[in-house]
């Protein structure tokens, strides 16, 4: 589904990033860990074509990302509340995403409905913008547009931050359904090692911009990334 | 502590993003600086024989200060819109241990150094100096000097109550013209004669120093109400927190005619209505329409017809320029989510654009009364909205291309550069001079009504070429994606 090939970037001549190859599959639900400036939202920004790479590039469905825009229809991501509209309520954000991914506001309102217990009442109908909500509530505002329209792909940078336990959860919930159930490519970074374990089926660490770990998700992986990163802790 | 503070203060100048390149303006403004201090000493030094011609039997002394009056309420106007209470980034410090009210001390305290407060002293020290010449007693004038300094100062805090009483609504300006405006017509017509009551007010105390206990009294409490309002704001959930608007929700239905571009229409409705920045540009439309009953009245605008285009230009596209002059980083703080979303920049810009076009015919049909002002007036308003249309959309648009200043849209408008780099002071260059000059050669060579033909003529041609235009643009904006996505993301 994704392929990573040969994939730089540097500012300034330092290097941020740098994937010789990497190859997500279609339905794959996969982690990105690694400490911060390690690369994650730098590669999740590439994936977006919100940068330009040094060198190499990504395919999204044999679609190079940063030479069509035909990857976009079948894309979604939430990285952080820049991706909300301040001005906005929830559901005005929702509807105008639908619409941008050709959903009226009935289909809208079906997939919005399911999240109901997610929101917790916290979100639809509260007669307050976006910018007025709470960082949780808005990060969870922004995950759950992300899935409007029946997205191939979905990016999600740090979704487990900011949100309290139960929500944290439910959302590990909703991923796993996602990949498992509706065969969508799920893509997610995380600092916390135990909610990626549980959620995802590969685990990719990145360190100073390269992948030094792919692990595919077994009872041993929360001990093994545990020990790795507390392994670089001691040095 | 005071120390700390000062230094927090000048990191926070010199390592601010904007620092170097908001250096022009900063040079700018220190221009405007000389210019009224130089305006201000040179009223204190021709005070006196200017008053002494104008008024010969009358004691310039006395005469002056019947004029306070005056000064203080144009003071304080002008305060209220140009001095703001300098702010301080408090969050951080809350936790840490400062007394709360040193932090508002010092806040207060560094107002009494605002510009606003010295620029009279330029005036009042030579009309002092003046008059001590002039043999008037020393005691009395230097006593003088002090009650006019001490006025300044309270006219410094009694701002900073006004304004936080009056709130941060919209037209907030409007309690403060309408009591200077109710004082200066008691004044005026001589209801009650304030002026002559300050007056008498001022010589006294001049006259009598023990009386100076006054005005200081009214100084000390002005600064301890302050003191109150500030201290009660020093905390996290009241005004550093930012107020929850009620949502004012509205079926914009009416978009869907617009057919694809209806989610980009809505969007900037809602953006134009709920935000202060850009609802303030929906305020200027209203004084801009006025703007033609300062020259029209005139009889000696009326044989020069570039005039009419002027201010055709102006009235039917001040939405135009104003809204226009910031495309599109009115998005810029969901500029990335835009850009990683299914949407083709062209539905997105051509929203822009009827927006824009469609604002030109509202004013000019607004503006159609204009006509009793003579025909050519309407005529010339008609050419100017039809290249509005035809040209200055796509001149808006095109510049918007290079924008790359990001807008915090809550941020109050008035005499807010925020987002205003050097490409807008261009891109208003073509839009109001280009006209002049192609209507003043066709006026100057045939006559008016072919000037303003060949300004319908170009609009035209504009919009006949709407879609070859728009791809254009649309393709300028395409390849400075990631420069604007680069630049929105930074805070200035």
């Amino acid at each position: 589904m994704i392929t990573t090939t040969n994939l730089s970037k540097k500012y300034n001549g330092n290097q941020v990033l740098n994937i010789e190859h990497l190859e997500i599959p279609k339905g794959q639900s996969f982690g990105l860990v690694g400490n911060n400036g390690a690369g994650k939202t730098t590669y999740f920004s590439l994936l977006l074509d919100l940068i330009q790479p040094t060198t190499g590039c990504i395919t999204s469905n044999d679609i190079q990302v940063n030479l069509s825009e035909d990857w976009k229809p079948f894309t979604s991501s939430f990285i952080d509340e820049s991706f909300l509209i301040g001005y906005l309520t929830a559901e005005e954000y929702f509807y105008f995403i639908g619409e941008l991914r050709g959903q009226n506001k009935a289909d809208v309102d079906a997939l919005v409905n399911e999240f109901e217990d997610f929101f917790h009442g916290e979100i639809l109908h509260q007669k307050k913008y976006l910018r007025d909500l709470s960082k949780g509530n808005q990060k969870k505002a922004g995950i759950v547009a992300a899935l409007i329209g029946n997205p191939e792909v979905i990016i999600l940078d740090e979704p487990f931050a900011n949100l309290d336990p139960t929500t944290q959860i439910r959302l590990k919930n909703i991923i796993k359904d996602l990949a498992e159930q509706k065969g969508v490519t799920v893509l997610v970074s995380s600092h916390d090692l135990m909610h990626v374990t549980d959620v995802c089926e590969r685990i990719v660490v990145l360190e100073k911009g390269e992948v030094v770990k792919d692990i595919a998700t077994s009872g041993e992986t929360l001990h093994e990334l545990e020990s790795y990163f507390a392994a670089s802790a001691e040095v | 502590m005071i120390k700390h503070f000062l230094n927090l203060e000048w990191k926070q100048f010199t390592r601010s993003a904007s620092f170097g390149k908001s250096l022009g303006l900063k040079i700018l403004m220190g221009f405007f600086a000389l210019y009224f201090i130089l305006m201000f000493l040179a009223l204190g030094v021709g005070m006196f024989p200017m008053l002494k011609k104008i008024f010969p039997e009358r004691d310039p002394f006395v005469m002056f200060n019947s004029f306070i009056f005056y000064w203080i309420l144009g003071d304080l106007v002008i305060r209220f819109f140009f001095q703001k209470l300098p702010v301080m980034s408090v969050k951080p410090l809350l936790t840490l241990p400062i007394k709360r009210g040193k932090i508002v001390n010092f806040v207060l305290g560094k107002s009494a150094l605002s510009f606003f407060n010295f620029l009279p002293l330029f005036a009042i020290v030579p009309f002092g100096v003046t008059l001590i010449f002039n043999n008037y007693n020393v005691s009395v004038i230097l006593i003088w000097m002090l009650t006019i300094f001490s006025i300044t100062l309270i006219n410094n805090y009694l701002n900073f109550i006004i304004e936080s009483l009056s709130a941060k609504t919209e037209l907030s300006f409007l309690p403060i013209i309408g009591v200077s405006g109710c004082l200066f017509a008691l004044n005026h017509f001589e209801i009650i004669n304030i002026s002559e009551l300050l007056a008498a007010g001022i010589q006294a105390v001049a006259n009598n120093p023990l009386l100076l206990v006054v005005p200081i009294l009214i100084l000390i409490g002005l600064y301890l109400f302050n003191f109150k309002i500030l201290r009660d704001k020093l905390f996290l959930d009241s005004s550093l927190k930012t107020k929850t608007q009620e949502v004012n929700a509205s079926n914009l239905e009416w978009t869907k005619k617009f057919g694809d571009i209806a989610p980009f229409m809505q969007l900037d409705l809602k953006l134009l209505w709920r935000n202060k920045r850009p609802k303030s540009s929906v305020w200027m439309l209203f004084l801009g329409l006025f703007y033609g009953l300062v020259f029209y009245p005139n009889p000696t605008y009326q044989d020069k017809p570039f005039f009419f285009i002027i201010i055709g230009i102006f009235i039917t596209g001040i939405f135009l320029i104003n809204f226009g002059q910031f495309i599109p980083a009115w998005d810029s703080g969901y500029y990335k989510m835009l850009m990683s979303q299914n949407i083709k920049y062209k539905q997105y810009l051509k929203s822009k654009y009827t927006l824009m076009t469609l604002s030109v015919i509202i004013l000019f049909v607004l503006s159609i009364p204009y006509v009793y002002f003579g025909w050519k007036i309407l005529l010339a308003h008609f050419g100017a909205a039809i290249y509005n249309i035809g040209v200055n959309t796509y001149v808006i648009l095109y510049g918007g291309s290079f924008n790359r200043k990001k807008i915090n849209l809550n941020e109050k408008a008035a005499f807010n550069f925020q987002g205003t780099g050097a490409v807008q002071w261009i891109i208003g260059l073509p839009l109001i001079v280009f006209p002049i000059i192609i209507f003043s050669i066709f006026n100057y060579f045939f006559s008016f009504e072919i000037g303003v033909l060949a300004l319908i003529i170009l609009g035209l041609i504009g919009i006949v070429f709407h879609e070859k235009l728009m791809k254009f643009i649309t393709k300028k904006y395409l390849a400075s994606k990631y420069k604007m996505i680069a630049a929105f993301d930074q805070e200035n």
